[in-house]
């Protein structure tokens, strides 16, 4: 199976109008996802790719179940867009926009947590599972995911959304496929983190390994290694640091938002203590990645 | 994004913080006048954005202007961790009875902002709450109800505090809290938040941080302090190469060539993205190689914009090969990024075949790109090569040129 999004998911888009929106919708209804509505403002009666489009999420989801919404607004726009989908009932949000004040996000989080609705990024790439459907630009077009992403039991999260593609890509040369992979977001404080997707690939019987992608700052990385012992986690999981040489040059910005390191944040040597602690392997190159599966997921 | 001192304490003021008399001065002459204007025993402190200036002579203390034109000499031609200080900010001295610690922050696993209130202040916090947990509280808030001052209070009085200490030090609190959520701080500090031998509290010294994706919303807040939109706050000022890089990126709003930073090695890189920047500057290091700058291309920029990107990085003195990758990409077309650096080696009078060490980025239209870069001579790799060899494959030829 998968998690989060399966081939019969209902998916709307929020500024499904705009350029890369636009490109999502294309690439998403190549994939095979069910896209069945589109909403920017004023726009009602148009469509993009046959899909419809609305000037509000109510006027889809008075009418038919919607499970998730991707949202691509741009950031003054973003956390209104998200509170429209929530309230209206969507469970499921991918927040595609970047340079989105965390403030605001944590406003989007607060929410959903009261609505009972989950968020993935923001500035993320998405959702994907093989075969299944996508939500959001993960893979690219169709015939780009095809080449990298295959079916498979290695549920993948990552905080970048290129290295999403490049780690699916390695496992699937190594003929390791992928259950669901998620592109959890660049930023500092981000809808779901890997402990809170942990037990949504725990429930899932297909999902029998975790890759992770992980870079500086924040404290993500020590959240799952404390999930993982708290939980006794089922799932082996084995991780990749980037950016290593920014624990040399503190106060220095380079990636995504998110690696800033403030405060007496983790450097990427603790994080990578911290996860070597709690039973995480952590594959010194992305190619080292497939042999360091396979070898725990021969103790299963 | 750090503000200094003084900007930090004028916008606390803006919002009613009491603070001490004084001001920041450019020149030793200034401080003289500063001194002057205060009367009596003067206190002055680099302006710098780094901790750690008492231990390297960045603050002062003056009796008299004379005494503070002398200390505002020293201290203005004083660097600290290699930062000249904007300017000396002369203030009054007061004697003060106690300190305290009130910050507003970010807990990052709770996702919500987090009131750090403790009785035992002026030191680090991190240690005070290390060996004496009980005098330091957390308080977090809700970012959808609106702001309440009872949770200033809340804070302040599960150290233990009581009396006219709790109802004089609430509202500064409270100041403190509002400025962090209306401007979308990431830090708001005062440390210390002193209690004089009269009673009163004031704001001895302050610490914010405004996050860097929220300048364009307070851009009115930054200018009124006087915060140049060009300043990136970061641990050293920008290079002239890392202006012309931020120039290139502004010149055309497709795709990103951004975050160019300089180096000082002698191998080009133009990478991205996010994520893949940071993995492939680390293999580059890892193989023994020297990075003259780093970089983060993505989106899909235009031949143009690689080209510029390609010619700058050509133009730095000693590097003499460039080396072009990324994770395979799904929106950047990898025929336009070849187009682009082929076309930046030629407009710089130099061979692409000879010039690019390697190029590995697969995916989107990667047939087209391997087409032109085949037609070049140019050495490329497919996705079966992967970051850290393509990374080894550059280092090498740098090395055997």
């Amino acid at each position: 199976m998968s998690i989060l999004i399966r081939r019969d998911t209902t998916v709307i888009i929020q500024g499904i109008t705009g350029r890369e929106a636009v490109n999502l919708t294309r690439e998403g209804l190549d994939y095979g996802t069910k896209i069945v509505g589109g909403v920017t403002p004023g726009r009602a009666g148009r469509d993009v790719y046959g899909v419809p489009v609305y000037d509000c999420v109510r006027d889809i989801t008075s009418r038919t179940r919607i499970d998730g919404s991707i949202i691509t607004v741009p950031p003054r726009f973003t956390r209104d867009a998200v509170f429209e989908a929530i309230e209206a009932g969507v469970k499921l949000l991918v927040v595609v926009t970047e340079r989105i004040p965390r403030g605001e996000v944590a406003q989007m989080v607060e929410l959903a947590r009261l609505r009972g609705a989950r968020i993935i990024g923001p500035n993320c790439l998405g959702i994907l599972s093989p075969d299944e459907a996508k939500m959001g630009g993960l893979g690219g077009p169709a015939v780009n995911v095809r080449r990298a992403f295959t079916k498979g039991p290695i549920g993948v999260m990552s905080r970048s959304g290129g290295m999403t593609t490049e780690i699916a890509n390695t496992l699937s040369a190594a003929g390791l496929g992928q259950s669901t992979a998620v592109s959890i977001g660049g930023d500092a404080i981000i809808g779901s983190t890997y402990a809170e997707l942990m037990p949504l690939f725990e429930e899932d019987a297909d999902t029998k390994a975790i890759v992770i992608y992980s870079e500086p700052g924040g404290r993500m990385e020590a959240e799952l290694a404390d999930w993982v012992r708290e939980h006794r986690s089922r799932l082996p999981i084995v991780a990749f640091m980037a950016g290593r040489f920014m624990d040399e040059m503190p106060g220095m910005r380079f990636g995504h938002a998110g690696t800033i390191v403030e405060g007496r944040a983790d450097t990427t040597a603790d994080k990578i203590e911290r996860m070597k602690a709690a039973g995480i392997s952590v594959a010194e190159r992305i190619e080292d990645i497939p042999a360091l599966v396979k070898e725990r997921l021969k103790g299963h | 994004m750090r503000l200094y001192e003084y900007e930090a304490k004028a916008l606390f003021a803006r919002h009613g913080a009491p603070l001490l008399k004084g001001r920041v001065a450019k020149t030793p002459a200034e401080a003289r006048d500063a001194a002057a204007e205060i009367g009596g025993p003067t206190v002055l402190k680099s302006q710098v954005l780094t901790g750690g200036r008492m231990k390297a002579g960045g603050v002062k203390f003056a009796e008299t202007p004379p005494e503070a034109e002398v200390a505002a000499t020293a201290i203005l031609a004083l660097e600290i961790k290699g930062q000249k200080p904007r300017g000396v900010l002369v203030e009054q001295r007061a004697p003060v009875a106690k300190e305290f610690f009130a910050a507003v922050t970010w807990d990052g696993r709770r996702k919500l902002p987090v009131v750090v209130f403790s009785d035992m202040g002026g030191i680090d916090i991190e240690e005070v709450a290390e060996k004496h947990p009980e005098h330091v509280s957390r308080t977090h808030l809700s970012t959808l109800l609106p702001f309440s001052p009872h949770r200033a209070k809340e804070a302040i009085a599960a150290v233990g505090i009581s009396g006219d200490d709790l109802t004089r030090l609430t509202p500064i609190v409270a100041t403190l809290i509002e400025v962090f959520l209306r401007y979308d701080l990431t830090l708001a500090e005062i440390n210390p938040l002193g209690k004089l031998q009269d009673g009163r509290f004031l704001v001895l010294d302050g610490h914010v941080d405004l996050e860097g994706d929220a300048r364009d919303k307070h851009a009115k807040l930054l200018a009124d302090l006087g915060v140049g939109k060009d300043e990136t706050r970061e641990a050293r000022p920008p290079t002239p190469f890392e202006i012309r890089g931020a120039q290139v990126d502004a010149s055309d709003h497709r795709g990103v060539a951004g975050n160019v930073k300089e180096f000082d090695g002698d191998l080009g890189l133009i990478i991205g993205a996010g994520g893949g920047s940071l993995t492939l500057f680390d293999a580059i290091r890892k193989h023994g190689g020297r990075p003259a700058n780093y970089c983060e291309i993505g989106g899909n920029p235009s031949v143009k914009k690689t080209c510029e990107l390609t010619r700058l990085i050509l133009s730095k003195p000693g590097v003499k090969k460039i080396a072009v990758m990324m994770n395979v990409v799904s929106n950047t077309r990898v025929d336009i990024v070849a187009r682009g650096v082929i076309k930046g080696c030629i407009e710089s009078g130099k061979k692409p075949a000879e010039t690019i060490a390697t190029f590995r980025i697969p995916g989107a239209w990667e047939d087209d790109g391997f087409k032109i870069l085949r037609k070049y001579g140019v050495d490329y790799c497919d996705r079966k090569i992967s970051m850290y060899e393509a990374a080894g494959r550059a280092v090498a030829k740098m090395k055997a040129a």
